[in-house]
C-alpha cells in the first residue's frame, strides 16, 4: 500500500494532467450544457406545438439512454453517417448533448415556477421574443436553479470517467493505465476517488456560494 | 443484424435487469439503516456514515467498480465479476437512498414523535408503526427516480467485462461493422426497463394512496 502511494506520488505529474483534462472536461461541456440547455428550455416555449413536442421527445430520449450508450452511439455511429471526431471530440460532444437535455429539464422546471404576473406585466410593458427572454424570463430562472445546475455539474463530473472507454486520457483512464503497469489497484483507484471527491466538494461549494450571492441580490 | 443478434442484446437485457435489482434491493435497506444512523445520531457511526456518503456521491460508477474489482483481488480476495458489479453498484445506490430517507425522516413531524411518547410506546415501537409507515409512503417517488438513475449506472460494470445491454451492442456492432443498429435497439431496450420500473412506481403509489393513511 505505501509502496503503492509512493509510486503514485512519483507520477504525480501524469495524474495531475489528467485530473487537469477531467476538470476541464466537466468545466467546458457543463458551461456548453447549461447554455445549450437554456436554449432548449426557451425553445420549448414555443407556440408551435411541432418545435414543444420536438425539444420534449429530445429531451425525453435522452433521459432515457444511459450516458455510456450515447457515448457509444455517438462515437462508433457517426462516422458511419459520414462526421468524423477524435476522441476528445466525441467526448466532449457526447456530454454537451447528453447533458443539454437534463439542464432544460431543470431550467423548464424554473422557468414554470416564474411568478405568472412578472410575465403579464413585462408583455404589457411591450416586452416581446428575445428582450423579454433575456432581461425578464432568463435571470430568475438561472439565480433559481443554481442548486440544481451546480447537481448536474457533479453528474457531469462522474460522467466524464466513462469517456475512459473511448479512451480519453481523463483520471480514470490514467489511474487504470498507471495500476496496470505497477499493479497497484487499491493506491491507484482510491487517488481517484480522493480527486473526484476534492472537485465535487468545489462545486457543492461553488454553488452554494453562488447561491448566497443570488439571495443576497433578490433582497 | 440478424434474429440471433437481436436475441444476443435481449438475453443481455437480464444481466441489466439482475444487476439493477440486485443492487436496488440490498442498496436500499443498507440506505435505510445508514439514515437511520445519521437521524438518531449514534455517536461514532453518523460521522462515518456523513463521510461515507459524501465520498461516494462523488465518486463515479466505473471508477468504484475498478477499486472493488483489482482492490479486492490486491487484498487476496478473488470475487467474481459478478458479485464485484453487484459490491459496487450496491455500495453507490445505498449512499443515495440514504440521502432520500434521511431527507424524509428529517421532514417527519416531530409532534407524532412526541405524541406516540405520550402513549408511552418504546422506542422501537414509535420508529416501526408512527415513522417509518410514512416516510416509506413520502420516500416512494424519489426513490424510483433513484432506481431509474441505477438502471442507467449499469453499464459502468461492463469496464470489468460484464455483458450487458450496452456490452452485447457493441459487441454486435464490432461483429457486423454496423455499430448504429445494435446501439438503437439497446436504446430501445432501456427505454422498456425504465418504463416498467416508473410503471411500477405508479402502482406503488395508487395502492398507497388507497390505503388508509
Amino acid at each position: 500500500m505505501t509502496e503503492g502511494l509512493l509510486k503514485i506520488w512519483s507520477l504525480r505529474a501524469e495524474i495531475l494532467n489528467a485530473f487537469g483534462s477531467t476538470i476541464l472536461l466537466t468545466l467546458i461541456g457543463g458551461l456548453c450544457a447549461l447554455a445549450a440547455g437554456l436554449l432548449l428550455a426557451l425553445t420549448a416555449m414555443s407556440r408551435r406545438r411541432a418545435v414543444q413536442r420536438a425539444v420534449t421527445v429530445y429531451i425525453d430520449t435522452m433521459r432515457c439512454v444511459p450516458f455510456l450508450l450515447f457515448v457509444y452511439l455517438l462515437y462508433f455511429g457517426l462516422p458511419t453517417l459520414g462526421f468524423r471526431m477524435s476522441n476528445w471530440e466525441a467526448g466532449a460532444l457526447a456530454i454537451l448533448m447528453y447533458h443539454s437535455a437534463y439542464m432544460a429539464e431543470v431550467l423548464r422546471a424554473a422557468i414554470r415556477q416564474l411568478p405568472r404576473d412578472i410575465l403579464e406585466s413585462a408583455t404589457s410593458f411591450g416586452y416581446v421574443g428575445w428582450p423579454l427572454a433575456r432581461r425578464i424570463i432568463i435571470p430568475p430562472a438561472l439565480l433559481r436553479s443554481i442548486p440544481l445546475v451546480g447537481n448536474q455539474f457533479v453528474q457531469i463530473l462522474k460522467d466524464t470517467a466513462l469517456l475512459t472507454v473511448i479512451a480519453v486520457t481523463e483520471l480514470t483512464h490514467a489511474l487504470t493505465g498507471i495500476q496496470s503497469t505497477y499493479f497497484i489497484p487499491v493506491a491507484a483507484y482510491l487517488t481517484a476517488v480522493l480527486l473526484y471527491w476534492a472537485l465535487c466538494v468545489t462545486i457543492e461549494l461553488t454553488a452554494s456560494r453562488l447561491e448566497l450571492l443570488a439571495r443576497k441580490r433578490r433582497a | 443484424m440478424n434474429a440471433s443478434d437481436y436475441w444476443q442484446i435481449t438475453q443481455a437485457a437480464l444481466a441489466t435487469v439482475t444487476l439493477s435489482l440486485a443492487s436496488i434491493g440490498m442498496g436500499m435497506p443498507l440506505g435505510l439503516a445508514m439514515a437511520l444512523v445519521s437521524w438518531g445520531r449514534v455517536p461514532l457511526l453518523t460521522p462515518l456514515v456523513r463521510g461515507y456518503v459524501s465520498v461516494i456521491r462523488s465518486c463515479p460508477t466505473v471508477t468504484l467498480t475498478l477499486l472493488v474489482f483489482f482492490g479486492s483481488s490486491q487484498a487476496g480476495l478473488n470475487l467474481d465479476a459478478m458479485v464485484a458489479a453487484i459490491v459496487a453498484l450496491t455500495l453507490s445506490t445505498a449512499a443515495f437512498n440514504c440521502e432520500i430517507w434521511r431527507s424524509h425522516l428529517n421532514e417527519f413531524p416531530r409532534d407524532q414523535y412526541d405524541a406516540a411518547l405520550a402513549f408511552g410506546m418504546r422506542p422501537a415501537q414509535r420508529s416501526l408503526r408512527i415513522v417509518l409507515p410514512q416516510v416509506v409512503r413520502h420516500s416512494i417517488p424519489a426513490l424510483v427516480s433513484e432506481m431509474t438513475l441505477q438502471i442507467k449506472a449499469t453499464p459502468a460494470v461492463a469496464v470489468i467485462g460484464i455483458v450487458e445491454i450496452t456490452r452485447a451492442a457493441l459487441r454486435v456492432g464490432s461483429a457486423t461493422y454496423q455499430p448504429l443498429p445494435p446501439f438503437l435497439y439497446a436504446l430501445a431496450l432501456y427505454s422498456v426497463v425504465v418504463f416498467a420500473f416508473v410503471q411500477l412506481q405508479r402502482m406503488a403509489e395508487r395502492r398507497i394512496a388507497r390505503s388508509p393513511a
